[in-house]
């Protein structure tokens, strides 16, 4: 079985870090992962950067919505997620319309940059 | 992390926010410290045992809610007169807490909050101790370090720009568009006079500025609460394009290192990265302003992978399109910067010239023209021009700075001497 891990925490706690601290976190978070890895069973792993680099594209009447920020609601829940390379944002929310547009559901795309991303070693 | 270390992460991050409330609730900036003071001190002391709160801020402030009206009340029978305005105030806000505490206050807390400290009458050094007092809660011996004076006199300034605050008056009722429009403008530029004390800071001191940092993390809190402002993206890009190259800015020994000159491998990328998104999302907009013009214009040097290949005709335009919005000499001569790349520098020398009179007292202006002349061959100007920007400089940094150019010439006169 393949297991997502989403990590939550205070957001303005975390932008409260000094440099230290941060690469203190980075470093720990990394030792783990690595052992993980040499094991052959860490993917993907990322981290997002603030909320304040996000737009998130919704379902309107006649076209999708592209709001500043994060994803605010709290009556949905967390499906899925996809890993784009892209030039632009414009590029990166083309594919979020695209996606909305193949999903009948009325699901919102939020698009956060990833300020760290290591592909991990191939997994089954 | 220690538990003293999670709880002092936790007061700082919810400082704003609570500060807000409270000086909102008691309309006094002395009394909303000493109440935040108070619930602090009760943090410390039943966090420990009980655990951090689910919502720190709103913990802080119903605690320093209730120990102000304390405060407040105790004081009213030791006066002869009861400041009757304050105890009526205080009884609308007791009315319903959960009300309050909805969120829908936050905003408009924090932007007062932090509008109160750039009271038009307070000089810049003000509004920044200020700011980073009452919001960040900076102690006063960092703020004085930074500032190079003494604890009791920076005391004593912030002090006296509080007492000029409170005298003046705040404006507590909630601001209409426009009104908040105009406040999230003069918060904004407070927020760069913040990051410009501490970039301009020379390399010794800075490990021991926070400011740059600090001005990051209320430009982004300002961004998470009002989200769609493009200024407040642009001002944030711009800061942490500036932020980016810290690294890169000194030399071992603390000597300025030009942009022209600094190892771009030493430029913080994740920083740079969050500033080209947030300039992508404030162009979406397609409302520009003198911050996002900046930000692009930094973001041209961050995207180039040396100086030379930076799109300089792209920065000349951009210069421009700033100078249209807010003429300036000083964006006149920066302009003068990308013109000599294009151009060569007569004619940048040209541009710089006519601005003789009006930045005869700016180190930059000095040192950019020497430069120019330097280049022109026409050392015995440059020669002048580099003696009044040492005259000016106010940093042993700049300084030396102007030396290296003064030293590099003597070479060049020199070799051509032989």
């Amino acid at each position: 079985m393949l297991y997502a891990v989403l990590c939550y925490d205070s957001e303005s706690e975390v932008s409260a870090w000094s440099k230290e601290m941060d690469d203190k976190v980075m470093a720990d978070l990394g030792a783990v992962n690595q052992r993980y890895a040499e094991a052959g069973k860490l993917g993907p792993v990322a981290r997002l950067m603030p909320t304040t680099a996000a737009v998130t594209v919704r379902k309107g009447a006649t076209d999708d919505i592209v709001m500043d920020g994060p994803f605010a609601e709290t009556k949905e829940q967390f499906l899925g997620f996809f890993v784009l390379e892209a030039e632009t944002l414009d590029e990166a929310i083309t594919f979020a319309r695209e996606l909305s547009a193949a999903n009948p559901a009325n699901g919102t795309y939020e698009i956060r940059p990833l300020q760290f991303f290591n592909p991990g070693v191939p997994i089954k | 992390m220690t538990e003293l270390a999670w709880i002092d992460l936790a007061l700082t991050s919810a400082r704003p926010q609570a500060m807000g409330a409270l000086l909102r609730y008691f309309r006094n900036l002395d009394l909303a410290e000493e109440a935040f003071q108070e619930a602090c001190l009760r943090a410390l002391k039943t966090w420990p045992e009980k655990g951090p709160p689910r919502d720190p801020a709103a913990w802080l402030i119903f605690v320093g809610r209730n120990s102000g009206i304390d405060q407040v009340r105790k004081r009213a029978k030791h006066q002869p007169l009861p400041p009757e305005e304050v105890l009526s105030d205080l009884e609308d806000t007791e009315s319903d807490l959960a009300d309050r505490l909805d969120g829908a206050h936050y905003r408009d807390d924090i932007l007062r909050l932090l509008f109160v400290c750039c009271h038009p009458d307070l000089p810049a050094t003000q509004q920044i101790a200020l700011a980073l007092r009452i919001v960040s809660g900076l102690s006063v011996k960092q703020i004085a370090k930074a500032f190079l004076v003494s604890e009791a006199a920076m005391e004593q300034r912030i002090t006296r720009a509080k007492a000029k605050v409170g005298a003046a008056g705040i404006a507590f009722e909630t601001p209409d568009a426009v009104a908040r429009a105009e406040r999230l403008g003069v918060v904004a530029a407070m927020l760069y006079l913040v990051f410009n004390e501490g970039y301009s800071a020379g390399a010794p001191d800075r490990a021991d500025t926070p400011f740059c940092a600090e001005a990051i993390r209320l430009a982004r809190l300002l961004l998470t609460l009002f989200p769609s402002e493009s200024e407040i993206m642009g001002l944030t890009a711009l800061l942490l394009l500036q932020h980016s190259r810290l690294d890169a800015r000194f030399d071992a020994e603390g000597q300025i290192v030009l942009l022209d000159d600094q190892n771009r491998s030493l430029w913080d990328r994740a920083l740079i990265d969050e500033a080209l998104v947030l300039i992508d999302k404030a162009i979406r907009h397609r409302t520009p302003g003198a911050f996002q013009i900046q930000a692009a214009i930094a973001a041209l040097h961050a995207r180039a992978t040396t100086a030379a290949e930076a799109d300089w005709l792209q920065i000349d335009l951009l210069y421009q399109t700033l100078e249209r919005l807010q003429p300036s000499p000083v964006v006149r001569l920066n302009r003068a910067v990308a013109v000599a790349k294009r151009e060569g520098p007569e004619a940048a020398l040209a541009l710089v010239e006519p601005l003789a009179e009006k930045l005869s007292g700016y180190f930059y202006f000095h040192g950019l023209r020497g430069g120019l002349l330097k280049q022109l061959g026409r050392y015995r100007e440059a020669h002048e021009a580099f003696d009044r920007a040492i005259a000016l400089a106010t940093t042993p940094a700049e300084a030396a700075h102007i030396r290296q150019h003064l030293d590099s010439m003597q070479r060049e006169m020199a070799a051509a001497e032989k």
